[in-house]
């Protein structure tokens, strides 16, 4: 796999022959994906797939059973814990919104804000200007800016996505995996999401899983197709499409 | 001011204030003026805000952290020992033995020599740190196994209960050196007072009500900063925490440490008024209706633990003088009343305000995929 790319010296991220089983069911077999720095790529493929198993096995949620994760060349993730991966530079958004319900707009954002993570510091941190700026800055990216004293709990499906990407976003990181963003999203938050993804894409690395085939198209990247836990297919969105074991599994349907 | 700055500062005013009042209609009233309150209205009232130190300190853990410990009582247990072996090295000579080392139970059981740890507890201030120590330590390695195990739930509750059973079991045994199933009483005096006067009741719970104000202004400072914030987000959605790079496991031990320390102060201040301290404080039932003291007040807004152990309790000494067999079925009916009528307890009665800390009951909480 590696041979094509000329090695893992110039990735960012690279899985090399990952397996994962739950109780014998293989949920990655022998999975292989190499991530350029600064390259956004599109992953789909049927449920169960395996790639929001992918995603566990990055992050450090998920040990694999066997193969590499490495990144930045240097760094063996599955040695790593969340957090450590976290600090590395590694962000994540979940397939189910997941954001911090009883607390406002603003705080979630506060807490995800790149910084020290110790117990003593935030027992005593208070809210600088510079955490402030930020935050407004984010605000206004993710367009929650009115709401940003409402209680995270009472916002749409949508506005929840979007505040979750807001956090990812001030954590700062190089890599930002993404799951299924657009989930329960309208055309128009869809499209506007895919032009926020690819502006994110300017600075940074990511990885976007997503089911919904005019999202990718919008993205106009590189897309691997998932089945089974291994790689079936990858190239641009008109290759994987045109290809017809893909239309068999995946798009046919 | 916002409404929550000013209830931070009535709380410690109308317990300090409540406190001084009550003393004062004990010690500037003669006994046969209308108003005069007994030494035993006094040391009734200083108990109760001693349970309400351990109920505001479970709240913190399971209000804020989500740790639903079934064992605190342990730590209120354990500042409690570490008074009472002071108040046991302070009787001296004046005990049934006369012996000026040793506790009467010892020279009962023809010890003749002090066992190590008891060195010390005859100075106060050794005592009363140690009324901390302990607490915190025993908080300290627990957690830091359970927490770092990532146990949680109803496995973590549990074993919190384990801890206090297997304490209990311990403290029983004579040759543990802590009076056995007796415990530890006839105390004569603290720090040179007599503790049969009335003086020295009223200046106890003073001493109470000022060690509950400072423990709720502390508890009260600590959820209101990041760390407090970040501790909910723990309770509710701990994965999340961890991928953003937060160590749920260290605000967890931090918080469950602090919260022994204040059980440990709690009880502490508990045996002097009470008189006596044996294992049965380790009893897991007295964790359990901890639980049920901050459920009853409300869960995750510290007035509420602190308003439910005062008005429980008052409610347990009524009911055990005027009908004792009905009490535990009183108890636990009040408990599933409040479970199912009044989720967010008594404190959401007297303010319309939606705790801040608590999310709305929401239907089971998925955890992220
Ligand atoms: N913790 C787990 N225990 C057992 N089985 C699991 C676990 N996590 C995932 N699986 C199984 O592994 C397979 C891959 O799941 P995964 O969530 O990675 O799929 P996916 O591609 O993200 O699917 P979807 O598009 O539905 O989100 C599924 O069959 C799932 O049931
Ligand atoms: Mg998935």
């Amino acid at each position: 796999m590696s041979g094509a790319i000329g090695g893992i010296s110039d990735t960012l991220l690279y899985l090399s022959g990952v397996s994962v089983s739950f109780d014998g069911f293989r949920a990655l077999n022998n999975l292989s994906l190499v991530l350029a720095p600064g390259e956004m790529r599109a992953v789909i493929g049927p449920n169960g797939a395996g790639k929001t198993t992918m995603m566990d096995v990055i992050t450090g949620k998920t040990r694999p059973d066997a193969g590499d994760v490495i990144f930045r060349a240097d760094t063996d993730l599955t040695r790593l814990d969340e957090p450590a991966i976290a600090a590395l530079g590694i962000g994540r958004k979940f397939q189910k919104p997941t954001v911090f319900e009883p607390h406002t707009v603003h705080d979630n954002l506060l807490l995800a804000l790149a910084g020290n993570r110790a117990p003593h510091h935030a027992l005593f941190a208070r809210e600088t200007r510079a955490e402030r700026a930020r935050i407004d800055e984010l605000l206004a990216i993710i367009r929650l800016a009115e709401h940003r004293y409402r209680r995270a709990g009472d916002l749409s499906h949508g506005q929840k996505q979007w505040l979750e990407i807001g956090m990812l976003l001030a954590q700062e990181p190089d890599l930002l995996l993404i799951d299924e963003p657009v989930a329960g999203m309208t055309d128009a938050e869809t499209a506007e999401t895919a032009r926020l993804l690819r502006e994110i894409n300017r600075t940074k690395s990511v990885v976007v899983v997503e089911h919904d085939m005019d999202f990718v198209r919008a993205l106009d990247v590189k897309v691997t197709v998932l089945h089974e836990g291994s790689v079936l297919s990858e190239g641009s969105i008109e290759h994987v499409s045109a290809d017809p074991r893909v239309i068999e599994v995946y798009l046919g349907r | 001011m916002t409404r929550a700055t000013v209830a931070s500062f009535l709380v410690p005013v109308l317990i300090i204030g409540g406190a001084a009042l009550l003393a004062l209609g004990n010690a500037a009233l003669p006994p046969t003026a209308a108003l005069h309150v007994s030494v035993f209205v006094i040391s009734l009232v200083g108990k109760y805000l001693c349970y309400a130190m351990l109920a505001l300190a479970l709240d913190l853990v399971w209000g804020y952290a989500g740790i639903l410990s079934l064992g605190h009582a342990a730590f209120f247990a354990l500042g409690g020992y570490a008074m009472g072996m002071y108040l046991m090295r302070e009787i001296g000579t004046r005990g049934v033995y006369g012996n000026a080392t040793l506790p009467d139970f010892m020279v009962f059981l023809n010890w003749t020599e002090l066992p190590w740890y008891w060195y010390g507890f005859n100075h106060f201030a050794f005592a009363a740190l140690m009324a901390l120590v302990v607490p915190a330590l025993l908080a300290l390695v627990f957690g830091y196994l359970a927490f770092r195990s990532r146990v949680s739930g109803v496995y973590l509750s549990i074993i919190t209960q384990a801890l206090t059973f297997a304490l209990l079991l311990a403290f029983f045994r004579n040759n543990m050196g802590f009076g056995g199933n007796n415990g530890l009483t006839d105390f004569k005096d603290i720090i040179g007072f007599d503790l049969h006067a009335d003086a020295t009741r009223n200046a106890l719970l003073l001493a109470t009500a000022i060690a509950l104000a400072g423990a709720f202004l502390l508890a009260r400072y600590v959820v209101a900063s990041r760390l407090g914030k970040i501790l909910i987000a723990v309770r509710d959605t701990e994965s999340r925490t961890r991928f953003l790079g937060y160590r749920p496991e260290s605000y967890k031990l931090f918080v469950f440490v602090l919260s022994a320390i204040i059980a440990g102060i709690g009880g502490a201040l508990y045996v002097p008024q009470v008189g006596i301290i044996n294992p049965g404080e380790f009893s897991p039932a007295n964790s359990i209706e901890a639980v049920i003291w901050v459920a009853v007040g409300g869960r995750g807004t510290l007035v509420g633990a602190i308003l439910g152990a005062i008005l429980v309790n008052f409610g347990k000494t009524y009911f055990t003088s005027a009908l004792p067999d009905v009490w535990l079925y009183a108890l636990g009916f009040l408990f599933i009343l409040t479970t199912l009528f009044l989720p967010h307890g008594l404190v959401r009665v007297f303010s319309r305000a939606r705790p801040s800390a608590l999310p709305e009951p929401s239907p089971a909480k998925e955890h992220p995929a």
